[in-house]
């Protein structure tokens, strides 16, 4: 048996109400009040498709072995890199082992579902190996277009394995299709979309009951056999027609989270099937779905390990929210309007690949050393012990610290520091099990700090590089999701 | 046994130019202006300097690295120049090179010169520079100095328990009274008293420091001529002697960045190279013995812990002190008498031979009697570059006889 091991989800702190959107660009775009309804998530200033892969990794993460990885998938459509394999990024700051099978899906809104088959495929063929399929997305819309108001970002990760699987895998369905409904080129930074009539028409009412129809016809089931069933649809008039035309039960259709997340892309079908498990009883049949160009159907049946499921989920990142009642701070955060950051922000910092390929445990992993000596917990890694009373040279074994937490020593907001999301919130925290070091806070304002108050470790951009088109990831630190009110 | 330098350097001659935003000079007119004031203080000609010594920090927007910069901008005549940087102890550093070159034999005529041309970079507060390593560049935090040094107020007041607005309060007379001192100096960049409202009304750059919690940016220089008190003697036999009492560098260990133990609310280096330099100086209670300091308020919560840290004022005590006056101008221990880093702002390669400045001037007694420390006898300056948790520490302390 091979299927889903563990769930993990991220939904970015902030949240964008449309009617803020539309309230700033209705004078372009009128017609887009019927888009207006409900929020968005809003990747902070700091976060893009690595970071919440990540994020949602860790989240899977919660109550396993990193080492038991054999695996690490990264699905995602605004990947940073066309070289520079990004699954390995997330890899690296999952802290998972070098040497295993690491793969980017991308091209496709079907990434996701493409990533988890290529996952459930491996892990059947290799005796049920770990493998961690992470997805994120952080599409943009030009400003005034419906895919603005539409589109929101999170990342969504699944473990798939053998041993103890909450959700069996029981077969699926492909089908492969160039329909262009959305659109971009290798260069292009916002989406485009064909008329909506005609993807509603044409796409979404043709494709999926195509794809429910062959799954059920691979598997020997009826649509009327799940209890479940996930498929993205951004239209709902369509959703409705598709749902009469397949004869699928109103209350076994899924919330696709358009009201409350967005449209998240590749991640939306792992988004939803996290969000299903997490409130799932044994023997429920569920049906997930991808839908670009083409479809990927799969069908899983949860399994008695549901009720003592590790692993993390959904809900506790969409009740974690902040709004974001500014829509000029959503263009500057997302690229779209250049800002002021004053000439200090100018300056050039160049990445010098050799040195993070010497210090790429400590950069991507938040690996620390623990003195064998004396005990003591050091960050960056040292050679010479940090213990003034102990000083041993070359006695240390590494420790990952990502997962370890800590607490807040000394912090302040620094309004002098180029930012584009002031003041710049940093300060020294205490590794759960010894140690300190500097970080930058994020996802908090300077009052949600004190010193003693906990914290957790969150991989997020550093910074972006326009000259090279490189951004720089570090771990920062955030006030623990327990925490938040 | 190493010994220290007690008594066997003295100041022959000191320059120092006015500090502020020099538009219109070069690190190159800079040293000039104080290498001026010096030569005709230390009644010496070129001829006389055997080697120079050379502070100064940002060789970005500064003058580069080396010491060819200032031998080719004075003309030396191919004498050693040698170029230190240890952050903010700069200055003093190469005042510890000239006075050690002096206290060996292998010189006895060495001028010791700082400058710092901060005002070319087009933006306020110190440049951007990778002064941590690249590596810091990726886990550092996107910090400025009045960031890490804020730091230190929010750990103070938790070790000490005490709530921020005291804290507010103690480094808000810090402040004020530097800048009461500043108002008197025409070489003082800053020379306008302000009132402890504006000062805790003042929009905040790091919290909890507003802006007159900063010291100002600035240009400037300041130089020394170093030599032995035998030769003092014989060029200004009428003139008493200032002479190097001690002189200490401590510098981080990794401990306080990285290990347990480190409070966040004190300074280990300059705890270890004042205990240090009152050894080699010969002081067993400075808090009785010192006349009069200047201090390295690049922040006023800096002064307000260096207080403590210098083993004046007891842990937890700094605030009590500063509020009572003690170290106002009519204090028992006068501090920043200039108006310190917060009036002359922080030229960095200059600023620790300004404090020399200072202390030298008034243990002659040249300055007049509204900013005079009455009868001083022991001087004491400190200097702290870096971050509290990275840091090097500089003291120097001066005598008169």
């Amino acid at each position: 048996m091979v299927g889903i091991c563990s769930i993990g989800g991220y939904v970015p702190r902030y949240r964008l109400n449309r009617m803020v959107v539309y309230g700033a660009m209705s004078w372009l775009a009128p017609a887009n009040i019927t888009n207006a309804r409900g929020e968005k998530a809003v990747a902070n200033f700091d976060e893009d498709s690595i970071t919440m892969a990540v994020e949602a990794g860790m989240d899977c993460m919660h109550g396993f072995d990193r080492n038991d990885l054999q695996g690490v998938y990264l699905a995602t459509t605004t990947a940073p890199y066309k070289e520079r394999q990004n699954a390995n990024l997330v890899s690296g700051a999952l802290g998972a082992p070098d040497f295993i099978r690491t793969a980017d899906f991308g091209g496709s809104l079907k990434a996701g579902t493409s990533a988890l088959l290529s996952a459930l495929e491996y892990a059947a063929a290799n005796d049920g190996g770990k493998v961690m399929v992470c997805a994120a997305d952080c599409r943009l819309g030009k400003m005034g277009s419906v895919q603005e108001l539409r589109f929101g970002d999170a990342g969504a990760a699944l473990m798939v394995g053998g041993d103890d699987v909450i959700a069996e895998y029981k077969g699926s369905f492909s089908a492969a299709h160039d329909f262009v409904d959305h659109l971009r080129g290798a260069n292009t930074k916002y989406d485009r979309m064909w008329e909506e009539r005609w993807i509603r028409d044409v796409g979404y009412q043709h494709f999926v009951p195509e794809a429910i129809n062959g799954l059920c016809e691979k598997v020997g089931l009826s649509p009327g056999d799940f209890d479940k069933i996930l498929y993205p649809c951004s239209y709902g008039g369509a959703r409705k027609k598709i749902n009469k035309v397949m004869e699928l039960d109103q209350e076994k259709i899924v919330d696709d989270m358009l009201g409350t997340v967005g449209d998240t892309g590749a991640t939306q079908p792992l988004l939803m099937l996290a969000q299903t498990l997490e409130q799932a009883q044994p023997g429920e049949k569920i049906l997930v779905m991808s839908f670009g160009s083409g479809c990927d159907a799969l069908f899983f049946e949860v399994t008695e390990n549901i009720k003592k499921m590790k692993g993390g989920g959904v809900t506790k990142w969409l009740n974690r929210r902040a709004d974001l009642d500014n829509y000029q701070k959503y263009l500057v955060w997302r690229g779209i309007a250049p800002a002021d950051t004053g000439v200090r922000g100018e300056e050039d910092k160049m990445t010098r690949w050799s040195l993070v390929w010497r210090e790429h445990k400590a950069f991507q992993s938040l690996q620390g050393v623990k003195c064998k000596k004396c005990g003591a917990q050091q960050f960056p890694p040292q050679r010479v012990c940090a213990n003034p009373d102990c000083g041993a040279i070359d006695e240390m074994e590494p420790v990952y610290l990502a997962d370890k937490g800590g607490t807040i020593f000394s912090y302040t907001g620094d309004m002098l520091a180029a930012s584009i999301d002031p003041p710049a919130v940093y300060g020294a925290v205490i590794f759960n099990g010894g140690g300190r070091s500097l970080f930058d806070f994020t996802d908090c304002v300077i009052d949600d700090l004190a010193v003693g108050k906990p914290v957790e470790f969150t991989y997020r951009i550093k910074r972006y590089d326009p000259r090279r088109d490189i951004t720089v990831y570090f771990w920062k630190a955030t006030p623990a999701v327990e925490e938040v009110e | 046994m190493a010994e220290g330098i007690r008594d066997k350097v003295v100041i022959l001659g000191m320059g120092c130019t006015k500090f502020g935003e020099r538009w219109d000079m070069g690190s190159d007119d800079l040293l000039l202006e104080s290498y001026q004031e010096c030569m005709e203080d230390a009644q010496i000609e070129k001829k006389d300097i055997q080697a120079t010594w050379l502070g100064t920090h940002f060789d970005e927007v500064n003058l580069g690295k080396g010491g060819t910069y200032a031998s080719a901008a004075l003309h030396l005549p191919l004498i050693p120049v040698t170029r230190t940087e240890n952050f903010c102890a700069s200055g003093t550093e190469a005042f510890r090179g000239a006075a050690y070159a002096v206290a060996s034999g292998a010189y006895d005529m060495v001028l010791a010169i700082g400058v710092e041309k901060l005002k070319d970079t087009g933006y306020g507060g110190l440049p951007d520079s990778p002064a941590f390593g690249q590596e810091a560049l990726v886990i550092g935090p996107n910090a400025t100095a009045p960031g890490m040094f804020a730091q230190l107020a929010t750990a103070y007041a938790a070790k000490f328990n005490l709530p921020m607005e005291k804290v507010k309060e103690a480094i808000t007379h810090v402040s004020w009274k530097s800048h009461q001192n500043g108002a008197k100096n025409p070489r003082a960049h800053l020379r306008r008293e302000v009132t402890k409202e504006q000062i805790m009304g003042a929009p905040m750059v790091a919290y909890p420091l507003g802006l007159f919690d900063c010291c100002g940016v600035s240009d400037g220089s300041a130089a020394a001529i170093v030599t032995t008190p035998e030769i003092a003697k014989k060029i200004k036999p009428n003139d008493p002697l200032i002479k190097v009492k001690a002189l200490q560098i401590s510098v981080s260990s990794g401990e306080e960045a990285m290990y347990d133990k480190w409070d966040g609310a004190s300074l280990l280096t300059t705890q270890t190279a004042s205990r240090k330099a009152y050894e080699e100086a010969g002081i067993k209670d400075p808090r009785k013995e010192i006349s009069m300091m200047e201090v390295h308020d690049c922040f006023s919560i800096t002064e307000l812990v260096t207080m403590e840290n210098l083993w004046i004022s007891p842990p937890g005590k700094g605030p009590e002190d500063v509020l009572n006056g003690f170290y106002d101008l009519d204090g028992e221990i006068p501090c920043q008498t200039d108006g310190g880093l917060k009036c002359f702002g922080h030229p960095i390669g200059a600023s620790g031979l300004r404090m020399i400045y200072e202390m030298y001037s008034q243990l002659l007694g040249r300055w007049s009697e509204d900013r005079a420390v009455k009868n001083p006898k022991l001087a004491l300056t400190h200097n702290l570059g870096g971050v509290p948790n990275q840091n090097v520490c500089s003291i120097a302390i001066f005598g008169v006889d």
